[in-house]
Parts: C-alpha cells; structure tokens; sequence
C-alpha cells in the first residue's frame, strides 16, 4: 500500500445479525485531504467509522494505516495508530476544566495541569480554536464543548480525525468556524472524514467525497468534479428532485395566537419567555432556534402537557369563537374538538407505543371513543389499514410492533394518525430527523399538503436550508425568548443564525 | 503476518425476529434443561436424581388425595400471580403481595370471628370476601398514592409494607384477638366462615379460575388494560395521549391489592381457618416467578403455578422418603427462573464463535 494514504479501507464487511452494515467497502484518505463520508441514515457511515476508531472490529477485510496493516482492537490502539474520533455524543465531565477533561484516561501523565495547559493554548493558536483550558465544561456552549472533543484528540497526538456530524448541533456562523479551523489541520498534513448528510457542507469544505448506499460502497469523486444533484443521485441510487414546492394558500386568516407564553420548569429555570406570535390557517410557521432553546417546552405548552406560568394564553381561532387552552388538560383539549394533533420529537417515547402495531398505535387517539368497558379495535384497524397503504408503510403487518420498524416508517405512523384526525393545527417537532431523503421529501409533502387544506402547520427544524425552503415564515428562538420572525421566503440563513445566537437581543436594550 | 488478530472467542449479535413456533420450543427445552440441571443438588444429597423427581411426581399427582393437597398449594400462587400481573404489565414493580394478602386475612379474619353468628353462611363468607378484597386493596393503594404523588420507589415501599402488615397480625395474635390466654393463637374459624368444599378442595379454585378468564379479558380487550399496557411501554406517550397517570397507577394498584386481598381470603377460609403472621408463607413471592415465567399470561399462569405447587408437595414427599431436605424445590424453581430469564435472552441473542484461523493464508 503507497504511504500517501493516511487510511485504506479494502473489502470491509460488518454483520449484525442478518443484517449487513457494510459490505466489502473500500476507502482511502491521503494526507492533507478532507474526505467526507456522505450517506442517507442507516447507509453504514457511522459503523464503517467506529471500526476505524476501534468501537467495532470488521467480519472481513483489511484497514491500512500509512501503508501499514493493521487490526485495531480497541480505541486506545486506535489511539496509537493515531486515529481519534470526535462523536457526535460529547463524553465530557461537567465539573471539570477543558483541560482536565482532554488529559483524563491518559496514562503515565503527570497532573501538571499548568503543562497542560501551556500545550492547549499551543495547539489552539496553531489551528485557531478560541478556548479558555481552565473554563468548566457547564459554562460552556455546545459548539465550545465539541472544541474540548477535537483539543483532546489532537492532544494525544491524533493525525487522522475522524468527525460524526460535526455541524449538527451547530450554528451557521459555528460551522464556517469550524471549516476554517479544519481546513488549517489540512494544511498542517492532517488527514480528516467528516460524516454528514448536509451537501452543502460537502461542497464547501471537502475535497472528495465517499458515498454510501445501504451498506454499500457506491464510489468516490473530487469535490471539484461533482453537485449536490449528482450527489444526491448517488445517495439515494435514482434521480431526485430537490425542490420542496411551496404553494400560497389564497387567503390565511389567524388561528393560534399565543400570548406572553412562559414556563418556568421544575428546576426554577425559566425554559420559556414571554413567548407571543400568531400562527394562520393555511401557512407553515417554521421554528429555529439552537437545540434546547425551549422547542420542547413550547409545544408542549401549547398542548397541556406542561404546566405555564400565569398570564400565559393560547388561544385557537374558529370564526368569532376563541378557545383558551392553557389550563386544559391534554385530555379535555383533545375532547374540546379544537383539533390539536402533535408529532412529538421523541416518536416512541411520546408519540407511539413501541411495543404495540400500528393498530394499537391508532388507538392512543381514540382508545376513550364509544360507551362500555371495552376497546373498540375496528376502526384503528381500518385507519392503520388506511395509512399502511396510503403513506406505503414498510411493515410486515398492522399487528407488528411499531419499535421494530424503521424510522422512517415509525414517522410515517405517526404523521399518519396525526394527519387522520383532521387537524386545525398541527404541530410537529422535527418531523425529519433522522429520515432519508425519500421519506423526508414525503413529509414535506404532506405538510405542504395539510397547510394547503387550511390548517395552520408549526414545525419546528434544525436544517436551515429545510426551514427557509419549506416554511412561509420563520420564527427563530434564543434561550427560551423569541428573538424574531422572518419571511421564509426572503430570509437568509446568515439573518437567522445570528437570531439563533444572543445578537439579536442587542436591539431590546 | 506479525500481527495477530485478536477477535473476541465469543461474540453477541442480535436475532432478527424469531417465529413463535421456535420461541416456544426454545422456552420449553430451558425448562427441560433447568431440571437436568436440578440433578446437580440432588446429587450432592447422594440420591439418585431419577429416582427423586419420581417421587416429587408421585408424592404430589399419584393420588387423588394428593392432588387435591397440590392443587390447594397452587390456588393462592395462581391467584396472587394473576393479581401481579397488571402491575408488572405497568412496570410498577409491586413486590408487596405478601402484605396485601396479609391484611386481606385480616380483614376476612375480624368477620370470621365477630361475625359468624350474626349473619347466613353465605353472606358471612360474601361479607368476608369483599372486605378482604377491599382491605388488601387499599394497603396497596398506599404506595401507589405515593408514587402517583411524589415519585416514590415503589420497589422499596410495597418491601417495606410487608413487614407492617405481618407485624399486625403478630400483635393481634398476641393481643386483642388471642384465643386461650397465653397462646399467641388466634382461635380456629366456626363452620359458618369455612369456604365449602367441591370435588374435595375448597371452591376457591373455582374462583381463581374464573378469575384467569377475566384477567385475560381485562388485560387485552378493555380500555382500562389498554392504558395499562401504554403506560407500561411509556408513561410519557401515556400522558401525551391524555391519560391521567397517577390515576391509573392507583387503580390498577386498588385492582392488585384487592385480588391478594381475596387471595389471603381464601388461604384463612378455604385452607388455614385461622389467621396466624405467616398466613401469606412467602406466595406474594412464589407468585412473582409465576407472573415472570408465565410471561404475564393468565392462561400460561395456570400450567406454572401448578408446575411449582407439583415441586413444593412433591419435595415434602421426598423429604420423608429419601432423606432430600424438602428445600430442593426452591433451588429448582430458583433454577427454572434462571434458566427460563436466560432463554429470553437466547431469544433475542445468538452467539458467534471465532472462525478458525484458516483464512490467514490466503495473505
């Protein structure tokens, strides 16, 4: 093997059980070369990594570092064949400084923590991290949590990094940082994978690309020779259109009006601000904002299942009549006929019961309908009979348990149920995460198509590419507080990154 | 090739999904295996294996005095196992049935003995029954309220109520309800609060029978079980369809606890005729091993809990005729848990050995 190759990859096969994650796949990254791994969810990425990093050891084939064969057991080998992965999990202490969480489990090293932290400062002026070593983990942000990750590979001497969705949890502003900083361990003669699914990032900082399909090695190409369409062909295996078509509904009128919404939770920290906006009938209210800036806590609000501070109000519109919600119970606000229909973030942990079918599914919404003791199981079998053929859900039948379907078909169960009760408002909590590209375009599809009936859709989004090409307005959250409302169909994504951060509260001074 | 590969001997992988005619064999050969296994201690007491569980076959089936001794040993454990069973379908972890049946003696008890000449035969024991359910129900609902409430360990609470409850009945033994002074013993039951026999047992087994059917139905047709079965999967999907959680774990909670009410009912009528601090003898325990290796299945419960009642006499047999110390039946139902929690586990995992080395040389 020729030595110009920092990693290659010949021929590697992995099993679980029947199925096959990878399967003979081949990979080579030179030195000073950024290589992104790309592939829809399930395509045998973050597997073919994890061998790479020692997590898991290949069924068959041969892996060479710098030429040399090698068998990575374990990530402390990984280690010293200078691999380190930064996951898309950050493993880090909270009570401890950055630099004591980058020395932790090393060996024979001498707690000389002012060392440690002369050497940090070393390697972030050499590569243009910006971190204080002696800062504790809990003070910091995410994106400065994922400097801690990269600082503590490079520390131990890494020079192949290997990075699992760097930019997922990311600002846009973050994420050209971090290109910058990656493009400088290029020039240094690192060699780096970084795995993602976004093609814009693809175009922007790598210079080939390896594609993934189902397990399969499809080929690799030079950044500069290719386009996310042709990319995309090869990801998915046929032609596909990246365009979401975005219809105007003839005339939307108000439908949810929040006012003043704000949720302390039980901890005495306040999750929700003051929250006030307006959603209409026939639109599709796009909520951004960085993970955990009160997404979770807003919707379930507006739905009953957290408690709200007094002087919040959630009203939904139906001609003169107005229906306060805050102060319902889920219960009494599913009976009250407002037609609320939620697709909760967490899809088997809140929105389905993963043990049962999809028939049992459809009865979490209806299992109180008729008089008696007993469950009615006729008509949540014809809606799950209904929705397995409509939305082509991928299951061996209606009685198979939901949990063991793929996420896709997971979310096509619940949208389906959801769409089924003929919503006014449909709230959905990043309704794509974790879909490929076929399924997602699907449920753009019926959202755009719920929206065109007239309901006023809220989906709250982490692709901002997604959100400003699907949502007609955009409303962006920061800590809890709504830092602005934009057009989707003018907005740049630069304008709501910066309302994703603290910029935007300038102005209220 | 200097470098040795270093793959584990041994490695999991996941099953995908299995068919129900091949779960079932496995699930029934780990019960197989779990008796040969049973060999082992039998061996270490020097008798012959064989020969020990004919005796345990013989001592607990030859006769029909025998059986009608069996089944009464299986009648609180299929009962109790059946009143387990929601919670544990719940994931409440009710370890308190032992307690629950206690105060269901009790209360049955008070009537047994204050009571018997002041109303019909039939109306003491209707009378007794429903203040037992009642009573077992709501030393149950203690915990439950308390979790609903303040997310209390339940584990450790419906634990910890066992003791409370047999503490009762060892002062009212000693105290207010002693017999002959001096005795410490409760005195025996009139004729008129003794459940009547059918076919030689007490006609709990009727009861408990019926009480498999109902179950069933409860646990797989009603709204009430559906709920149950929800929340079991997740509290969170359960709160988000719009059940009251707290509500339900306290009714499902009353539910048990009235069931090993009635249960301890029917150990002090049908079986003991008095109350005495060890009237539950360990079967809101036994009966957890049932509910677990039934799998929550009424209908499975009734095999199990025969299963075990057929060990426990069969083992009194063969402490009398081969000198085997009447425990060996807990060390095989302990073995039998083991090996059927284990078979779950083959169920979902198989293993995979190292290949040999053979295919280095194609290098």
């Amino acid at each position: 093997m020729e030595k110009e190759y920092a990693i290659s990859m010949r021929g590697i096969t992995k099993r679980f059980g029947q199925v096959v994650a990878n399967d003979r796949i081949d990979l080579d990254v030179r030195w000073g070369e950024i290589l992104a791994l790309l592939g829809e969810n399930g395509s045998g990425k973050t597997t073919l990594m994890n061998m790479l990093s020692g997590i898991y050891q290949p069924d068959d084939g041969e892996i060479y570092v710098n030429g040399e064969p090698v068998y990575i057991q374990d990530p402390k080998d990984a280690f010293e064949h200078g691999i380190g992965m930064i996951h898309q999990h950050y493993k880090l202490i909270e009570v401890f400084t950055a630099a004591q969480n980058i020395i932790l489990g090393l060996d024979g090293e001498k707690m000389d923590l002012r060392q440690t932290n002369r050497k940090v400062r070393e390697i972030c002026q050499r590569y243009g991290f910006d971190i204080d070593p002696e800062m504790k983990v809990y003070d910091m942000s995410v994106s400065q949590k994922q400097t801690v990750e990269i600082i503590k590979v490079l520390y131990r001497g890494a020079n192949i990094l290997i990075l699992d969705e760097p930019t997922a949890v990311l600002t846009p502003q973050e994420s050209v940082r971090l290109f910058q900083i990656l493009r400088n361990m290029k020039a240094d003669g690192k060699a780096i994978i970084i795995i993602t699914h976004k093609l814009h990032e693809v175009m922007d900082v790598s210079d080939c690309v390896a594609v993934l399909r189902k397990g399969e090695y499809v080929s690799t190409v030079r950044t500069a020779d290719t386009n996310p369409q042709a990319l995309t062909e090869m990801m998915v295996g046929h032609a596909v259109t990246l365009n979401i078509d975005r219809p105007r509904y003839p005339k939307p009128e108000k439908k949810l009006i929040v006012q003043n919404l704000s949720v302390v939770d039980g901890e005495g920290i306040r999750r929700l601000d003051d929250v006030s906006f307006t959603a209409y009938t026939g639109e599709i209210l796009g909520i951004a904002g960085i993970s955990g800036s009160g997404q979770k806590e807003l919707l379930e609000a507006m739905t009953g299942l957290m408690a709200t501070e007094p002087g919040s109000s959630v009203r939904i519109v139906e001609g003169a009549k107005e229906t306060e919600l805050i102060g319902m119970s889920p219960m009494k606000i599913r009976r009250s006929g407002v037609g609320m229909a939620f697709v909760p973030e967490d899809r088997l942990g809140m929105g389905l019961v993963g043990s049962m079918g999809m028939t049992g599914n459809m009865m979490l919404r209806s299992w109180r309908k008729g008089r008696g003791i007993f469950v009615k199981k006729k008509e949540p079998k014809e809606l799950a009979d209904k929705i397995l053929s409509e939305l082509e859900v991928v299951t061996p039948g209606t009685d198979y348990s939901v949990r063991k379907l793929s996420g896709g078909n997971v979310q096509k169960v619940l949208v389906g149920r959801e769409i089924a009760i003929q919503p006014q408002v449909l709230l959905t909590a990043y309704a794509v995460r974790g879909l490929d590209i076929n399924t997602s375009y699907t449920i753009y599809r019926l959202l755009t198509e719920q929206k065109m009936k007239g309901v006023a859709v809220v989906y709250v989004g982490e692709d901002l590419d997604v959100l400003i090409e699907l949502c007609d307005r955009i409303l962006v959250l920061c800590a809890g507080r709504v830092s602005g409302i934009v057009d989707g169909r003018s907005a740049t994504k630069e304008e709501i990154g910066l309302l994703m951060t603290h910029a935007g509260r300038e102005d209220e001074r | 090739m200097s470098e040795e590969k270093k793959t584990p001997f041994i490695r999991l992988a996941r099953r995908s999904a299995m068919d129900r005619r091949r779960m079932w064999i496995i699930r029934v050969s780990s019960i197989v295996f779990a008796l040969i296994l049973g060999f082992i201690p039998i061996l270490l007491t020097g008798s012959n294996p064989l020969e020990a569980y004919g005796v345990i076959i013989q001592g607990s089936l030859s006769r029909p005095v025998y059986i009608r001794q069996t089944v009464k040993i299986a009648i609180p454990l299929l009962g109790c196992a059946l009143a387990i069973a929601p919670c544990f379908k719940m994931k409440f972890w009710n370890i308190g049935a032992e307690g629950q049946i206690t105060m269901g003696a009790v209360a049955a008890t008070y009537f047994a003995l204050y009571w018997y000449d002041r109303v019909p035969h039939v109306m003491l024991l209707v009378i007794m029954a429903l203040t037992g359910a009642a009573a077992g129900g709501l030393w149950a609902l203690i915990p439950a309220f308390f979790k609903a409430k303040w997310n209390t360990n339940e584990t450790l609470f419906t634990l910890m109520m066992n003791y409370i409850a047999i503490g009762i009945v060892a002062w009212l033994q000693g105290g207010p309800w002693e017999g002959r002074k001096g005795s410490q013993l409760i005195p025996m039951f009139n004729d008129a609060a003794r459940l009547p026999d059918v076919l030689g047992v007490h006609c709990g087994w009727i009861m408990v029978l019926i009480l498999v059917v109902l179950m069933h139905i409860y646990m797989t047709k009603t709204k009430q079980g559906y709920e149950i079965a929800v929340i079991g999967d997740s509290a969170n999907t359960a709160r988000y369809a719009g059940m009251n959680v707290g509500y339900i774990i306290m009714r499902t909670m009353f539910i048990s606890g009235a069931i090993s009410g009635f249960v301890g009912f029917m150990i002090v009528s049908g079986a003991n005729y008095t109350l005495y601090s060890g009237v539950a003898n360990g079967v809101g325990f036994t009966s957890i091993t049932v509910a677990w290796l039934s799998q929550l299945n009424s209908f499975a419960m009734i095999f199990i809990s025969m299963m075990l009642a057929v060990l426990q006499k069969g083992a009194n047999t063969l402490q009398t005729r081969m000198d085997v110390p009447a425990s060996i039946s807990s060390i095989i139902t302990g073995i039998l848990l083991f090996c059927m929690l284990s078979c779950e586990f083959f169920i979902n995992y198989r293993l995979i050995f190292r290949k040999r080395q053979d295919t280095e040389a194609a290098e």
